[in-house]
């Protein structure tokens, strides 16, 4: 046997270890409940059924509108957030006015704050801007954010500036030089933004669960904990079906990107 | 996000924006649309959550209630058994979760570096828990879990355990850990892989040369060459594992009893659930400047190794 499947076996193996979690929850997701604790586990669903999807997707506590809404907060953010941190992040990196370095100190400064931090007093502040309890109060902190001009001035401040002035020279504007030269070359960098902003936002969990608590404006992660019966108790399959779905956007996203999304999150650190 | 920050920042203060003509207000303007944002929704807020934690204040008073009380709730703070349980319990949570998921990070980021038969998958795989949300997450290991009849304990069956998990105190944070560990691992053994793919190369050809020991190897050139991606990760992941409350408030509640009342949840109790606004902005203060000062002195004592090194 080759030195490869030597080690290649036992990575596998641990591997399926490490997959186990998500084998249980698509199988528990098509078979019915008396089945979810069978001992011993019963891998394969016997009876097979659709069913709990079925009824995700279409009966009366459908994830289908918090699946929109999570779309709808995630297209917004990650728009917002590649329009102005593109913006702010080539100004600080390409551009020279007054003030430009102790501005850059305080982003740095105010970088550090994790956001559980802020969630005391955006719960206030939100509740006297009549924001609390709407999707806006998801959305407008995510189009804003000091960690984007970052990762684009990061980008920016590696790209030469005789570009710049050898267009100035030809009398282009500062706009036209931003759009025109450097935004094309930004392109690989405001993906890997993008696919950051957009899982970020797809998985948050503490900002909904604080600053939102109409069940009707529930974002998807939210959503996922409406499967209990009338003692409080978990109903297996239909959460793991809707927990199934709830992956499935990420995963697309992973599989179709996956190098870039790979080098986004190992270049950054976030989650 | 504050991690990224944390090494994002040492890494700019270091260079320099060439200057360029002054143009004045134009550059202002294209910082504008994210500056007001930033003033809006970070700033305004940071404030005050600085100015709320001399205060003491909660929902029902109304914000004509707001009392300013000095030092009143870092006085209580220091007197508050829950805070010190609460500490107490994260200190665990950090000092047991965050070097097992560094160190196996580690050995499964150096075996995926060899050549193995469908690597690009297996990377995949491991990575897998890192991009799932919590709830799904939460929901499934909380069922997994489950002390008659859940998988893990079918398992653990066959070594005569039979642990309480989230229904017993004693377990509840061991399963907590359990989970942060299969969480990171494998991002952890990602971030190790790109830093490996840096390492210096002739140096291996020329300890083969000299006949060196795999652990020699790893010892002299591995280990070191890795020491700026292990402090950043356990930078991250001390970050992480103080400041997330989400799976804690889904999956326990902070108990059974206190037993998994980290500091951020009580924060989060704190603040959410007995509205004691105040309070809560201090507990939160002094738990960001504690993690920032550990993080600090992390960075710093391994930072001194490398150089005796």
């Amino acid at each position: 046997m080759s030195k490869k499947w030597m080690w290649g076996i036992p990575l596998w193996i641990l591997a399926l270890a490490f997959l186990a979690p998500f084998a249980w929850m698509i199988s528990t997701a098509l078979k019915p409940d008396v089945d979810a604790y069978k001992i011993p586990m019963q891998w394969i669903p016997n009876p097979f059924q659709w069913d709990n999807f079925t009824t995700v997707l279409t009966g009366a506590t459908s994830v289908l509108p918090a699946f929109g809404r999570s779309i709808f907060v995630a297209v917004l953010r990650v728009a917002g957030e590649l329009i102005t941190a593109t913006m702010a992040g080539y100004a600080f990196a390409r551009m020279s006015f007054k003030g430009r370095d102790k501005l850059f100190l305080l982003y740095l400064a105010t970088a550090i704050i994790p956001a559980q931090l802020l969630l005391v007093p955006r719960f206030i502040y939100f509740q006297k801007l009549g924001l609390y309890d709407t999707l806006w109060a998801l959305i407008l902190p995510g189009m804003f954010t000091v960690l984007g001009t970052f990762l684009m001035r990061q980008f920016f401040i590696s790209q030469p500036a005789e570009f710049a002035e050898a267009a100035r020279m030809d009398g282009a504007n500062e706009w036209r030089v931003f759009t025109r030269i450097y935004l094309p070359l930004a392109t690989p960098v405001m993906s890997a933004l993008g696919i950051l902003a957009f899982v970020w936002s797809w998985n948050d969990y503490e900002t909904p669960l604080v600053l939102i608590s109409n069940p009707d404006r529930y974002t998807l992660p939210l959503s996922l904990t409406n499967f209990v019966d009338e003692q409080g108790q978990i109903a297996p399959g239909l959460t793991m079906a809707a927990s199934v779905i709830s992956i499935v956007p990420v995963l697309i996203v992973f599989v179709v990107l996956q190098r870039r999304f790979i080098a986004a999150m190992t270049h950054t650190g976030i989650k | 996000m504050a991690t990224a920050a944390v090494a994002t920042a040492s890494r700019v203060r270091t260079e320099k924006a060439p200057g360029i003509k002054p143009r004045g207000w134009i550059g202002f303007l294209f910082i504008a649309p994210n500056l007001l944002g930033v003033i809006a929704f970070t700033l305004i807020p940071l404030i005050s959550v600085v100015v709320l934690a001399f205060t003491d204040w909660n929902l029902v008073s109304g914000l004509g209630g707001i009392t300013f009380n000095g030092i009143d709730n870092f006085v209580a703070i220091a007197r508050d058994p829950g805070f010190w349980h609460a500490i107490g319990l994260t200190l665990v949570y950090v000092v047991v979760s965050v070097p097992l998921t560094v160190v196996l990070g580690l050995a499964l980021g150096i075996a995926l570096n060899r050549p193995l038969p469908g690597r690009a998958v297996l990377r995949a795989i491991f990575f897998l828990p890192y991009i799932v949300n919590v709830v799904a997450i939460g929901m499934t290991w909380l069922m997994l879990m489950n002390p008659k009849a859940g998988l893990v304990n079918q398992v653990l069956d066959a070594f005569g355990i039979q642990p309480g998990w989230f229904a017993s105190s004693h377990w509840a944070l061991p399963a907590l850990i359990v989970m942060a560990i299969w969480g990171g691992v494998g991002y952890c053994s990602l971030i190790y892989l790109s830093a490996l793919q840096d390492a210096p190369r002739q140096l291996y050809e020329a300890a083969d040369i000299d006949g060196a020991s795999a652990w020699a190897k790893f010892r002299v050139i591995t280990w070191p060459s890795l020491l700026p991606t292990t402090i950043f990760l356990l930078v991250t992941l001390i970050i992480g594992a103080s400041q997330g409350f989400g799976l804690i408030a889904l999956i326990t509640a902070g108990g059974p009893g206190d037993s998994t009342t980290t500091i951020s949840y009580y924060m989060y109790q704190t603040g959410f659930q007995f509205y004691r606004f105040g309070y809560a902005s201090a507990i939160g203060l002094v738990t960001f400047v504690g993690v920032l000062v550990l993080t600090l002195l992390t960075w710093r004592a391994q930072r001194g190794r490398a150089l005796n090194e």
